[in-house]
């Protein structure tokens, strides 16, 4: 090894100090998310161009993987090393476990100048804002999860009209698909998906009071209940509509077997909606969007925040900037028709967005009113990491036959209170 | 080292014994090749063939579009701007890890065989021991050091990372290496008045070619396909191919396109793949010159 | 890679004549300035993190680190976790079997590169290029080879062979095993070709001699040659048995712990408490018992390797 070739690496080396120095512009906002490709990525760009607009550079910081899991490693090494990002992209408990360590930016001001209290539901305030009141993190979207997505075709072969009303008609409509030789239930054996299933079906079982109580309170006589045996038992019920290959897979791989004809439904958040949109079907036409059966009036909701850190002096102006953007209704329109969800302000006309998703608009601004807005479980809603994962554990262990649904109760409690 | 010399014949080299041997070889070679195959394969076929189709089949139409997404125009992050960006940040991080590693290892297993003092095999079996620890749980501390030392988010940050990581290996390479190398040579250039660098200048260095190609093989592939601290300790404007790559295919709710991740993904192995298999025969040599001998 | 030699050098350098008594006591000194930042950084950064683990595996942290003391609590939560058992159990079956297929196949293939192969230039980097690539890079590739839908059991039924059934990755009990499979893929070359360095490097002396005492060739390879790659074999286990204990990349591309949680590993049961679950300091506590059985392999065996090196 020769002195030229030192000398090149040295070169080399230098040159990646200088590339990684000279890159920050006047000013800028660092996003960190997940929203990696396709078109979510996509319409992330709209934001990115009202900022760069306004003359704030977007230094775009994506980490993929497994709904932000990946990401969220990533922001834990960033602030340790005193070099957290503007914002960050982050869902529900996340939000205020990170508000406890005190490390968020107070958006308290724009907030109240842009009447922020005044157009999110309320149910989402409540991870916006601190335990003080203050705001922290500006909602984008709203995703609701109770959701089935069914294909037409197959639904008026076997006859299938108006909305499936509840859990005995469900059944009675899946048996009559398997009758007619096709995969009745499109399923992703994840444990997030199961998790996004159990949940649907524990309200569906339990009614809004009862998911309330035992998904988002918690309350042991809830968990423990003969209803929550006889929402898993109804999980195994659906087991028997799955095909034998559903486990580990993606829940977009699902959603195309629902596309192709294969399978009939698939129970899954709104998000599947773009997947049936970009395959060119129409709603109400080639595809069924429906709440899960027995769930009707209620909303589970999911919604992505970009929650703001604390960062210099020198970078706040833009980060208030940053909030403001994701918070006008331009973007959040744009942004939420290609992204499936609604948006997280519930002020602003739906008219652009698909007949699914005024549906969904109408039906969250409605259980908003009624207080029928609950926390998704699966999504990081209805409880913090630890405790939700716990419940994930339990869920998918019985979903794949490892429990009994007896055993399953008792271990969903067990789980539960180690966790907490 | 009789390179390639007298194995012994099994089977008295029969015709049949011989092709059965061929046989059985080439098995393991199609268990080898298959899933890079998979890869190449679904990678020139366009998404309709995939979702349709078999995924051994040979495509019915060829089509090179998810290469030219996968390497400038395929979504990662808000950028449209495929995977060549990120290539750029592996390499300015690569090279000078690999070269810093390799130095460190070279100069250490150095001292270690040929400059030996008291506890040597200690401090020795302390860096060795520093291979084996589950990268995970320097996370956190790592990131604390960065913070304070001011290289958070940089590619120095990173080479410095892996530099750390991964003396240990190539002390371990260079130190075997050299053990075996006769210490006459080194005891009468002394006499003549070489001194400590003089000596590893001119007599070990021009002769640990084999031992210099396993270290850059070893360190280049290992620092080239890390995941866990590109993505930990990167900033948006360092991070390397393979947290691009992860964000190519892991897309959370898009649709996936998986032609281009496939086509991405043999992007991302090519320069390993080079590496592998233009050094190949330096690495066995390598393996047999240091790393296994007893 | 072990650390043995088969040459000593002890003190030799010591004592060069001619010099000053200063310029001496530097060349006496310089090795060891030399070799000073690489051992300070290794302290710091590898011992001293692992105490830092340790000590957080005896704290309350959660998201972030905290640092009151609560002693041995979350060893005892650790231990009562099903999770934390089955992650275990996997990795005893996953370690033996991995470690063992890759020895046996690993010296097979060795043994048959070593019979004066024609093209054996073109199949050892085929048998060595997985070692090269990430399961990033291939972790999908082998997701849907063994996919039931879409995989090696539809391409068997596409070309005739209707009742073939592969199903291990969907099935509970058998998962692991194919996690067994696709990690055999990615080293089991490596170790071929640390095999192959051994055999060429046997002296053919010793291999002819035992050849003219009428030892056939199967009895000249189990008495004599295979004995004699004793230290191959035990680079080998070393490198295979840290890779067990370490593989992460592996389970999450293929299995990512499923079905279930039946593939659940040490390292990302560690992972996903750590990061993932927000209980830091059990994620701390896994990964102190971790290093334990990590410690427990290549301590004995660094120990026997250098001071059987001592004695030489």
């Amino acid at each position: 090894m020769g002195k030229r070739i030192l000398s090149a690496f040295a070169g080399l080396a230098a040159g990646a100090a200088l590339f990684a120095g000279g890159a920050h512009a006047e000013e800028s906002v660092e996003v960190l998310h997940w929203w990696t490709a396709g078109g979510e990525a996509a319409a992330l760009n709209v934001l990115k161009d009202q900022l760069e607009e306004q003359g704030v550079t977007w230094q775009d910081m994506p980490v993929a993987g497994g709904s932000g899991v990946q990401a969220m490693t990533v922001l834990r090494s960033r602030v340790t090393s005193g070099n957290a990002p503007t914002a960050v992209q982050m869902l529900g408990y996340d939000i205020q476990d990170w508000a406890n360590e005190g490390v968020l930016a107070d958006l308290s001001d724009l907030a109240a100048k842009e009447k922020w209290d005044d157009v999110v539901p309320k149910a989402l305030q409540r991870f916006a804002k601190n335990s003080d009141g203050q705001w922290i993190a500006a909602p984008v979207n709203v995703h609701s999860t109770n959701w089935m997505w069914a294909n037409k075709k197959i639904f008026d072969e076997v006859g299938v009209e108006g909305e499936v009303k509840d859990w005995d008609e469900l059944i009675a409509v899946l048996d009559k698909i398997k009758e007619a030789g096709y995969t009745p239930i499109a399923y992703g054996g994840q444990p997030w998906q199961d998790a996004t299933v159990f949940e649907a079906v524990v309200l569906s079982t339990g009614g809004p009071e009862f998911y309330k109580k035992a998904l988002n309170d918690f309350d042991p006589e809830a968990l423990g209940s003969d209803t929550m045996k006889t929402a898993f038992d109804r999980m195994s019920k659906l087991h028997e509509y799955v095909d034998p290959n559903f486990s580990g897979r993606d829940w977009n791989l699902a959603t195309a077997m629902v596309i192709n004809g294969k399978a009939a439904v698939q129970f899954m958040g709104d998000w599947a909606k773009g997947e049936f949109l970009r395959a060119d079907l129409k709603p109400g036409e080639d595809f069924v969007c429906q709440r899960f059966p027995g769930t009707q009036g209620t909303v589970l909701f999911n919604s992505d925040q970009f929650v703001m850190f604390q960062v210099g002096e020198d970078k706040r102006d833009a980060q208030i900037k940053l909030a403001s953007a994701v918070m006008s209704p331009t973007f959040q329109i744009a942004f939420n028709k290609v992204k499936g969800s609604v948006p997280a302000r519930t002020d602003v006309p739906g008219d652009e967005l698909d007949a699914c998703g005024q549906k969904g608009m109408k039906e969250l601004a409605a259980a908003n009113e009624s207080n029928q807005l609950f926390g998704s479980l699966a999504h990081g809603y209805g409880a913090p990491s630890a405790v939700k994962n716990a419940v994930f554990d339990v869920v998918t262990a019985h979903f794949n036959g490892e429990y009994t649904s007896d055993e399953a109760v008792k271990a969903l409690v067990e789980a539960v209170s180690a966790a907490q | 080292m009789s390179a390639g010399g007298e194995g012994v014949r099994l089977g008295a080299g029969s015709p049949f014994w011989r092709a059965v041997l061929y046989a059985v070889l080439l098995v393991f070679a199609v268990y080898y090749l298959l899933p890079l195959v998979i890869m190449l394969l679904n990678s020139v076929k366009p998404l309709s063939e995939i979702r349709g189709g078999n995924l051994l089949a040979l495509p019915k139409v060829w089509t090179f579009e998810p290469w030219h997404s996968a390497w400038s125009t395929a979504q990662v992050g808000v950028q449209a701007t495929g995977l060549k960006p990120y290539f750029i940040n592996s390499f300015l991080m690569v090279f000078p890890a690999v070269a810093i590693s390799a130095a460190l290892g070279a100069i250490n297993g150095y001292i270690l065989t040929k400059w030996r003092f008291k506890g040597d095999s200690i401090v020795f079996g302390m860096m060795l021991f520093s291979c084996f620890i589950p990268f995970q749980i320097v996370l956190i501390p790592m990131a604390k050091v960065l913070g304070t030392i001011g290289l958070a988010g940089t590619v120095s940050g990173l080479v410095m990372v892996h530099v750390v990581y991964g003396i240990g290996f190539t002390t371990l390479f260079f130190r075997n290496y050299y053990a075996a190398f006769p210490t006459e040579l080194i005891r009468s250039a002394q006499v003549d008045g070489a001194g400590f660098f003089r000596i590893f200048w001119r007599i070990l260095l021009p002769s640990s070619g084999p031992i210099i190609v396993v270290s850059i093989i070893w360190q280049f592939t290992n620092i080239w396909n890390d995941f866990l601290f590109g993505a930990s300790f990167a900033d948006f404007d360092s991070q390397p191919m393979t947290v691009a790559l992860n964000n190519l295919v892991q897309s959370s709710t898009g649709v996936k396109e998986y032609n281009v991740h496939f086509a991405g993904a043999v992007l991302a192995a090519l320069p390993t793949l080079v590496v592998y298999i233009v050094s190949g025969r330096y690495f066995v040599r390598g393996l047999m010159a240091g790393a296994v001998k007893g | 890679m072990t650390a043995t030699s088969n040459v000593t050098t002890e003190p030799v350098l010591r004592r060069s004549s001619g010099a000053t008594a200063l310029r001496r006591g530097l060349q006496d000194w310089l090795p060891r300035i030399v070799l000073a930042p690489s051992f300070a950084v290794i302290i710091l950064f590898v011992y001293g993190f692992i105490v830092f683990t340790a000590y957080l595996s005896m704290t309350s942290s959660t998201l972030l680190p905290r640092f009151d003391f609560i002693g041995l609590e979350n060893y005892v939560k650790l231990f009562k976790l099903p999770n934390w058992w089955i992650a275990l159990k996997n990795l005893a079956i996953f370690g033996s079997l991995y470690i063992g297929i890759c020895c046996a196949l690993g010296l097979f293939l060795a043994i048959l590169l070593d019979q004066k192969i024609r093209g054996e230039g073109i199949l050892r980097p085929i048998y060595l290029y997985p070692m090269a690539l990430s399961f990033i890079v291939t972790g999908t590739a082998w997701k849907w080879f063994l996919d039931p839908g879409i995989g090696l059991d539809q391409t068997m039924h596409a070309l005739g062979w209707a009742s073939f059934h592969f199903d291990w990755i969907k099935n509970r009990d058998m998962a692991i095993y194919t996690v067994v499979i696709a990690a055999v893929w990615q080293s089991s070359g490596f170790v071929m070709a640390m095999f192959l360095a051994g055999l060429r490097g046997i002296d053919t002396e010793i291999m002819r001699a035992a050849a003219i005492d009428g030892a056939g060739p199967w009895q000249l390879y189990r008495r004599i040659i295979i004995p004699m790659l004793r230290p191959a074999f035990l680079s080998a286990f070393v490198v295979l048995a840290h890779m067990a204990i370490k593989s992460y990349d592996l389970v999450i591309a293929l299995t990512n712990g499923g079905p279930g949680r039946a593939t659940e590993v040490p390292a990302t049961f560690m992972y996903s408490y750590t990061f993932t679950r927000s209980q830091m300091a059990i994620g701390a506590a896994s990964a102190v018992i971790m290093l334990m059985m990590v410690a427990s392999i290549i301590v004995p065996y660094l120990y026997s390797e250098l001071s059987a090196e001592r004695q030489q």
